[in-house]
């Protein structure tokens, strides 16, 4: 019920006492409120605003928050207030909803903002006043729209290729995106150029040429020189057939391909040929041949493919589909009426062209789409009269429907450019959010590094590692205790491909002593998923061990392309206060082999461990350069 | 000429008065009624100066123009009664409020109906009842408007109901109801007689005492 009517509910009960000498049983008793009756006011501070109203009114909708008990979640018993850390704009009109009972939508904000709000407060948003509620539906509508169009454009077409596609697979995706690939950007254009071939042939070849000597009749150039335009010809469908058939290959799905819109043209564009191919030079035959022909005009359809504009303007008038099929009907309403009209007007005249109905017709179109040839004009006063009445209402007919077809295209126009832009921005938005994971998980592979997995002794602690925030402390934290549960460690792509690479040539393991336990590691490559292990070594220099270093060919030193730096390293400057974080050129990153279990626990090396395998650079500072080094017989 | 010019003129002339009506509408909606000091209305009623703030801001959140009109309170009033139609009890219900029969209720006869109703003594709340019932206000109620009260208060119930409604029973209830109150079987009920019946009946005197704090 609505709040208001609960201000109503004493009187009404009050009221019930008219009933009682009719009662025929005993009342009931009435409900014993236990609640002080006496209202208060409340103070409700929403980001520094101070709201204040009675505590009835909140009451008034006992479920949402402010109408609930969860609002004692926000009282802060120091400023005996309720505390809410939200827009305070937005606040106005929630705290008017419970005034009023009417919810307003401001139009100056975001819709999905004031839904955010609205879900905040537990407020549902059907009870939009009915002022607001069209503003609000239209801005919502609008709003999932747009979302929905995005979640597409992400899902379709500029999603890169899974590497095992088919070679159909690969074809079919050349045709629908010409540009993924330079070879079907050169058929897109060679097949362009052809379209455009053939229809300028189609033109140029009833065009009046010089006669041939001897003759005194124009001829048309399409016979005079025929056989280049039959060759021209043959070329062009040529092309068009073996495109026809290479999406006929490569669709994954035939039979819908077959019914699509834009085969259909294909094959209405190439039909003409073969069967003026199959049909003899017949003369009875030829008239039919002849509107065959015509056919051939609609391989300009063709170049919907190449051009968007003229999809949307296909598209447009699809979907104006009601508004053509309105404007059609009531032309045909007007025109009949008219026609018989003026038929029946001119009736009399002699030698009049208004000989029927259905020639009146011409007329009317004529005049009601203000062409006014002149081949058929009314002669009596009443046919003037009627005339000038049809022409005047041919332009408001078909003035009407013109703006709505005119805004959907509109419409779908601007909704195709923001696809384009959308598009542009995901990626922009795409590489950055890459960054930032790439910057979250190298920041703690840069702690680790740094020794953060060390206790820390206040001294030996590296400066570079206090200037992270507390945040990151506990979320490395627990990143580490991750570690500890599975028994892995978190690496970066650069060593999991090596580790992949090198897996084969067979390194031992060596360890340090900074990292606590005695991690066991077995070997398999990437495509095997066994449990596997990549340790590094926390240590700075490139120590080389006179221990348990097996054979040692060559240590690549990698240092990798400019990892971005982790968002703290950058706030913390820490090149400054890098101490013992000197810029370490190498950490080594081990892999081990399945050894017998008999060596491996007693590989407990001093602090100077070996570095056999993989020695690579983590470090972000600085953009590095691919070299491969070599160190022998270490 | 001149008859031309006069009929513009007339038109004019009629076009002006309408213009006219129309702003005497709009004033007349803009027409604010405030009642009278809080004082004189805890001195008229039996409510303290507190529980006629309550009332009265809850009266003027709902009508901001500080008067209800009949169609605004059988809305109101309907809105308690989702299951039948409660607009015929609920004209009634206005014009026993309306006791000037200025054909809105201000805030002074909704606080005076109220205060009856919730603080007044027996008498006064049964003469009340009794001024709900006499539609015409002759001093008399007779079948007739008895009949239209209680098919009134029965449309309140709706359709379903259980035991199923049947057709002659606000007729019953009528009768019983005379039965009882009619004391010299005249076929009127006057304000004595339905007094005194009233007083003699326990249940009744019983449930009065029941409305006494709805506020």
């Amino acid at each position: 019920m609505a709040a208001g009517v609960a201000t109503w509910l004493p009187f009404a009960r009050a009221a019930a006492v008219g009933w009682l000498p009719l009662a025929k049983k005993t009342m009931p008793k009435p409900p014993v409120d236990k609640k002080s009756r006496s209202d208060e006011i409340l103070i409700v501070n929403v980001s520094g605003l101070r709201f204040q109203t009675w505590k009835n009114t909140l009451d008034r909708y006992p479920d949402t928050l402010l109408g609930s008990s969860e609002k004692e979640f926000f009282y802060n018993e120091d400023t005996q207030e309720y505390f809410f850390d939200r827009d305070p704009e937005m606040f106005r009109h929630i705290l008017n909803f419970y005034r009023t009972g009417k919810l307003h939508y401001p139009r100056q904000e975001c819709i999905q903002a004031f839904d955010e709000e609205l879900a905040f407060y537990g407020i549902v948003p059907d009870i939009i006043g009915d002022c607001c509620m069209e503003e609000y539906r239209d801005r919502k509508k609008e709003n999932q729209e747009r979302l929905a169009e995005d979640t597409e454009a992400e899902m379709a077409t500029d999603v890169p290729l899974p590497p095992n596609s088919t070679p159909r697979e690969r074809l079919w995706r050349a045709f629908e995106n010409p540009h993924t690939s330079t070879m079907a950007l050169v058929f897109y254009y060679v097949t362009g150029f052809f379209i455009a071939v053939s229809v300028i042939a189609n033109v140029v070849e009833t065009v009046p040429c010089r006669p041939p000597k001897g003759s005194v009749k124009d001829l048309p150039c399409g016979e005079k020189y025929s056989v280049a335009f039959f060759c021209m010809d043959t070329a062009c469908v040529l092309i068009f057939t073996f495109e026809y058939l290479m999406r006929l290959f490569a669709a994954p799905s035939r039979c819908k391909f077959m019914r699509s819109v834009m085969s259909v043209i294909d094959v209405v564009a190439i039909m003409p040929y073969y069967i003026g191919l199959v049909m003899p030079e017949n003369e009875d035959v030829s008239g039919a041949f002849v509107t065959l022909r015509v056919f051939r005009v609609f391989r300009i359809f063709k170049f919907s493919r190449h051009s968007q504009g003229l999809r949307i303007l296909g598209y447009t008038l699809k979907s104006c589909a009601s508004e053509l099929g309105f404007l059609l009907f009531s032309l045909t309403m007007a025109i009949i009426i008219f026609a018989t009209v003026m038929f029946y007007a001119e009736k009399g005249t002699k030698g009049t062209n208004f000989t029927s109905i259905p020639a009146s017709f011409w007329y009317t179109i004529v005049t009601m789409t203000t062409l006014g040839y002149g081949d058929m004009v009314p002669n009596t006063i009443a046919g003037k009269i009627f005339g000038s009445i049809c022409s005047l209402s041919g332009v408001l007919v078909i003035a009407l429907p013109v703006p709505v077809i005119v805004s959907n295209f509109s419409r779908i126009y601007h909704q195709n450019q923001r696809a384009d832009k959308m598009r542009a921005q995901q990626k922009v938005r795409l590489a950055r959010i890459r960054m930032a994971k790439k910057g979250t998980t190298n920041a703690f592979l840069q702690y680790k590094e740094d020794g953060g997995l060390q206790d820390h002794d206040s001294d030996s602690a590296a400066l570079c590692l206090k200037n992270r925030s507390s945040f990151e402390h506990q979320h490395h934290h627990l990143l580490h205790c991750l570690e500890k549960t599975t028994n892995h460690e978190f690496t970066d792509e650069l060593t999991y491909s090596e580790m992949c690479m090198t897996e084969s040539v067979g390194y031992r393991t060596s360890r340090s002593t900074s990292l606590s336990s005695q991690q066991v590691v077995s070997s398999s490559c990437c495509p095997r998923r066994a449990k596997r292990r990549a340790i590094r070594l926390a240590n700075s220099t490139v120590s080389v061990s006179r221990g348990s270093v097996q054979e040692l060919d060559t240590l690549q030193v990698l240092k990798s392309s400019a990892v971005p730096q982790s968002r703290s390293s950058l706030n913390a400057r820490t090149e400054d206060l890098k101490l013992n974080c000197e810029q370490r050129d190498y950490t080594a990153a081990i892999i081990s082999i399945p050894t017998p279990p008999a060596n491996t626990p007693d590989e407990s090396l001093p602090p100077s461990p070996a570095v056999p395998g993989i020695l690579r650079n983590s470090r972000s500072i600085s953009s590095f350069t691919h070299e491969t080094v070599k160190i022998s017989s270490l | 000429m001149g008859a031309v010019v006069g009929t513009l003129t007339m038109q004019t002339k009629q076009r002006q008065l309408s213009r006219d009506k129309v702003d005497d509408d709009l004033e007349m909606t803009m027409v604010c009624h405030r009642p009278e000091g809080l004082d004189q209305l805890e001195a008229q009623t039996n409510f303290n100066k507190r529980e006629l703030q309550v009332l009265y801001r809850g009266f003027k959140n709902e009508c901001p123009s500080g008067v209800v009109n009949e169609d605004t309170f059988k809305q109101i009033y309907s809105q308690f009664f989702p299951h039948g139609d409660a607009s015929t009890y609920a004209h009634y219900l206005f014009n026993a409020f309306d006791s000037g029969h200025s054909g809105s209720i201000k805030f002074e006869d909704f606080v005076t109906a109220l205060s009856i109703l919730l603080r007044g003594s027996t008498r006064e709340k049964l003469q009340w009842t009794f001024n709900l019932y006499d539609i015409n206000r002759d001093g008399y109620i007779n079948k007739e408007e008895m009949t239209d009260i209680v098919r009134a208060i029965y449309d309140m119930m709706g359709k379903y109901t259980y035991p199923a409604l049947k057709t002659d029973a606000p007729k019953q209830h009528v009768d019983a109801f005379f039965q009882k109150m009619d004391k010299n079987r005249d076929g009127v009920v006057t304000l004595d007689e339905f007094l005194l019946s009233c007083q003699e009946d326990e249940n009744i005197m019983r449930s009065l005492q029941l409305f006494e704090n709805v506020i």
